[in-house]
């Protein structure tokens, strides 16, 4: 009811909207790649996001956010200049240009560009309707459905918390080599948390997910539910956790969402950046033995339709799978231009930004560990006492001392090689180059997480998706309060 | 650009809500400018500079609501983005607790709080680069074991605020901000670490001159070095003003009224209840002059003021915005925290721990064997019980002295049972964000490591 057309060309789409013709883009990008310039791109972006969501039984809150502008990006050597606007205009551009250009010092002239429209190199998320032509009322609809659903799972389940966030996002870089790459960039996503309480206690339990898909993806054989009802009995289950143990022990991690511990502990310290700065604990570590042989780790943001995919990166490169750790040896970094024009490295499609109103840096899209041999039964049996780990809400690392942490919200005691008491979220805290060195199983059931994953760094926030077998780590700290 | 004021184009969106079926409705505006430049080992890194503008309209159709926000000023957008508004609030369930505030309540002056400084719009690039280039300076030149830098930024902006609702309400105020923060990497026996300090302002004059905000990155990145863990204990806890600030966002969380109606707050039924010791008192004051959380009407209008939260140890009040406050039978207490594209939810103003007596070298002394925090990482606090465990880089303490840095180790234990913990309050409060904590000292924590 939002929108007008679907799904336009982004090229047409944007010219049309602020009334620019190719002429004038080659014009203000051959500008902005003058003087000492090494690169420049301009990147127009207009995006709709529509959130609703239920609370106390009734879906009450609703709301609709239209960006626009336009990130104008001169690069002249290790410097960025950057300058946008929510306007655009000729104008505007111009001006953004000028600013921007301050960085490449000394005269020049402008540089000659001829533009050319190429489409993306991969389509990883045609969708037969986009979700926010979808209809506010069956948005409704669903909420209140999960409402009931997780009241009924439980009579324990004393309040329901969900929403439903949708995303069109339509993007347009235009570089100095002339070429012009837009994108349509769909995103859903659902997210429940149920409140039980029993005999005076309270918890809660969060779960969800989505991708770049068809709204109807939460549909599907009754998806909504099944986060409905896994959220409910995350809370649930706490009701009754006992205190999380305190100290260094054998940690096994669940499949899926637990590959945060990847994006953590070793993803961010290969992202380029850090390491042509070196201030990265893998800095120099190419070729080099930083996990156990069991681990290969890639980033690959080619997957269809997962929140991490995407068909070009934020600098219209296409993205790639790109091998990070090689049956444990250090195999490359994330790129985005700028670093693997200075690192002398090929190009990986990992140059993303928030937004119009951000500078691209090299960031993970898909990242997880290639699955192994065991059966994740003979991993918890291998363990005499330590706990099994299932679900996270997130972790943060320091890149250069390595040092990370994610905390567990979901997790259990392994007691003589079975599960048995359901335990309190705790941190878990390691070393980034250390912890896959202690990695002594890796099993048969690689999952990909449900497509939840927002991603810090730098202030910019963007979409991501991790992955992971079941895994034994020999020995990490758990931050519970039961010392041992 | 268009030459209207953004009171003109706050009152047209309003006019066309209402053509288009609305009962209610308020709009914020914002309109601001911003520099933020980067230099790092002492070339330039980074020059952004941006303007923005942006406006978000909440409508009202009965108890029905809906939020919208967008940069498009132009007429016919505000119109479309009116009715669309409408469209989108009439298939949302009615909320009986949803509307406006009380036209009673609402601010009748607005007070000057001096939240802007010309002199912050006027910051050049150069300017700013020189200041970045003199604070990462002083970092690498403090020692020889400072071999690498992230970078040093200084960050200068201006902005204003215009809310306008249908109850009448129409005011506006300017705000301006500057920072400097440098980020030193230090290295020895072939391990790195990196720390911080910054500094962070409403006047340009009041900000820390850059060679001692890159001097102080140097001794807290120095002294990181040679970390290791220790072994799993229980021992007493001191909270480093930065950290001790975190003990106080938890707080603020737990006694925001949305977070009380519904039900994920650890505080919840503790009203008039001892929560901490009789020393512990912290305030919520809105109308701090110059302060960094200091406004002058909050996000739906409303007068800001001072509220005692927490008086001598008793938790005396929480922080309402209209909505929460009607569902919990109380009154707004000015705290409705708004940003352009949102809805108004709770949140604190300046939110701070009163200053006790001891200082923090005494504070430190007063510990055989113990730990001193001075970063806290990771998200690992649950707001529903209070539970909390998070990663923790510090110093150990022997003999009443800082023996040796630590990391790679976790604090654990329950918000409840830290505050009423809380043993001494040091005499360093400073407001260096709208958060401020002095120094405290909890009797006892989980500390995991070896």
């Amino acid at each position: 009811m939002m929108t007008a057309a679907s799904t336009p060309a982004p090229a047409q789409f944007f010219l049309e909207r602020f009334g620019l013709t190719e002429r004038m883009l080659e014009q203000i990008v051959g500008t902005a790649a003058a003087r000492r310039a090494d690169y420049a791109d301009l990147y127009f972006e207009f995006s709709t996001s529509q959130s609703l969501s239920l609370e106390d039984g009734i879906v009450k809150s609703a709301s609709q956010h239209v960006t626009q502008g336009v990130g104008v990006r001169v690069v002249a050597g290790e410097k960025t200049g950057y300058a946008y606007s929510d306007e655009v205009t000729v104008d505007s551009l111009q001006l953004a240009t000028r600013t921007a250009q301050a960085i490449a010092q000394e005269s020049g002239d402008t540089r000659a560009v001829a533009v050319h429209t190429a489409a993306p190199a991969h389509d990883l998320y045609t969708l037969t309707r986009m979700p926010l032509d979808v209809q506010v009322a069956d948005k409704v609809d669903l909420l209140n459905r999960i409402d009931i659903a997780a009241r009924r799972h439980d009579a324990r389940i004393k309040n329901v918390m969900a929403s439903i966030g949708v995303e069109q996002k339509l993007v347009l870089i235009v570089s100095a080599t002339g070429a012009v790459v837009g994108d349509v960039q769909p995103l859903v996503r659902l997210n429940v948390t149920c409140i039980a309480e029993e005999a005076g206690k309270r918890q809660q339990g969060t779960y969800g997910g989505g991708g770049r898909v068809d709204y109807t993806f939460l549909l599907d054989d009754d998806r909504y539910l099944r986060f409905t009802r896994t959220a409910a009995d995350q809370a649930l289950r706490n009701l009754h956790a006992a205190d999380a143990p305190a100290g260094t022990m054998p940690v096994v991690v669940g499949p899926g969402w637990p590959g945060v511990l990847l994006h953590e502990a070793i993803g961010h310290g290969l992202e380029a950046d850090f390491n042509r700065k070196k201030v990265s604990a893998f800095s120099e570590l190419l070729g080099k033995q930083v996990a156990s042989p069991l681990c290969t780790v890639v980033d690959d943001g080619t997957i269809a339709n997962r929140r991490g995919s995407l068909n070009v990166d934020d600098e219209g490169t296409p993205t790639s799978r790109t091998v990070l750790i090689e049956k444990g040896i250090l195999r490359g970094y994330l790129q985005d231009r700028l670093n693997a024009r200075l690192m002398g490295m090929p190009l990986t499609g990992n140059g993303r930004r928030e937004s119009f109103a951000h500078i691209p840096m090299p960031r993970m899209t898909n990242t997880f560990m290639l699955a192994g041999d065991a059966t994740p039964d003979e991993i918890i049996r291998s363990v005499d006492r330590g706990l099994y780990a299932v679900y996270f809400g997130g972790g943060q690392v320091d890149i250069t001392s390595g040092k990370f942490v994610f905390s567990a919200s979901e997790a259990y005691l392994i007691e003589g090689g079975k599960i048995t008491q359901p335990v309190k979220g705790a941190m878990l805290i390691g070393n980034g180059p250390d912890v896959l060195k202690r990695i002594s199983m890796v099993g048969n059931d690689l999952q990909l997480d449900e497509g939840i994953g927002t991603c810090g760094k730098d202030g910019q926030s963007v979409p991501v998706g991790v992955g992971l077998p079941t895994v034994r780590i020999d020995a990490l700290t758990v931050g519970g309060t039961q010392a041992a | 650009m268009s030459d209207q004021s953004l009171e003109d184009v706050a009152e047209a969106l309003l006019t066309a809500a209402k053509r288009h079926g609305a009962t209610a409705a308020d709009v914020i505006v914002a309109e601001g400018i911003s520099l933020e430049v980067g230099v790092r080992c002492g070339d330039i890194e980074k020059l952004k500079q941006a303007r923005q503008k942006h406006l978000g309209l909440r409508v009202l159709i009965g108890a029905r609501s809906a939020v919208t926000s967008s940069a498009d000023f132009s007429r016919e957008s505000l119109d479309k983005l009116a009715e669309d508004t409408c469209a989108l609030a009439r298939v949302i369930a009615p909320d009986p607790f949803a509307g406006l505030p009380e036209p009673s309540e609402l601010a009748t002056q607005i007070a000057d709080l001096d939240l802007y400084d010309p002199a912050v719009a006027e910051v050049t690039a150069p300017q700013a680069i020189g200041w970045a280039k003199e604070a990462e300076h002083a970092a690498l030149a403090a020692d020889a074991r400072i071999t690498n830098s992230e970078g040093a930024e200084v960050g200068a902006s201006t902005d204003r605020v215009v809310y306008a609702s249908s109850l009448g309400f129409n005011g506006s105020y300017r705000n301006s901000g500057v920072s400097l923060s440098v980020v030193p990497v230090a290295s020895h026996n072939g391990a790195m670490q990196r720390d911080y300090w910054y500094s962070g302002q409403r006047k340009l004059a009041c900000l820390e001159a850059p060679a001692a905000v890159g001097r102080k990155a140097a001794e807290r990145v120095l002294r990181r070095l040679n970390a290791r863990q220790v072994p799993t204990g229980d021992v007493p806890v001191i909270f480093d003003p930065e950290t001790a600030a975190s003990l106080l966002r938890h707080l603020a969380g737990a006694v925001s009224g949305s977070a009380l109606y519904k039900g994920t707050s650890f505080l919840m039924g503790k009203l008039g209840q001892r929560i901490a010791p009789a020393t512990v008192t912290i305030i919520d004051d809105g109308t701090r002059r110059g302060g960094l959380g200091s406004k002058p009407f909050d996000g739906e209008g409303l007068a800001t003021r001072r509220t005692v939260v927490v008086d001598g140890g008793v938790l005396s009040s929480y922080l309402f915005d209209s909505y929460s406050a009607r569902k919990l039978h109380s009154r707004s207490t000015g705290n409705a925290a708004r940003s352009v594209g949102s809805a108004p939810g709770v949140a604190p103003t300046n939110f701070y721990l009163e200053a006790g007596t001891t200082p923090p070298e005494e504070i430190i002394r007063s510990v055989t064997r113990g730990l001193y925090v001075t970063e806290l990482i990771g998200f690992g606090v649950n707001a529903v019980t209070g539970d909390y465990s998070r990663g923790v880089v510090g110093q150990w303490i022997e003999h009443g002295e800082i023996a040796f840095p630590v990391d790679e180790i976790t604090i654990a234990g329950n918000l409840l049972t830290m505050y009423d913990a809380i043993e001494v309050i040091g005499n360093d409060l400073e407001f260096r964000h709208s958060v401020a904590a002095p120094t405290l000292k909890l009797g006892r924590m989980t500390v995991a490591g070896k």
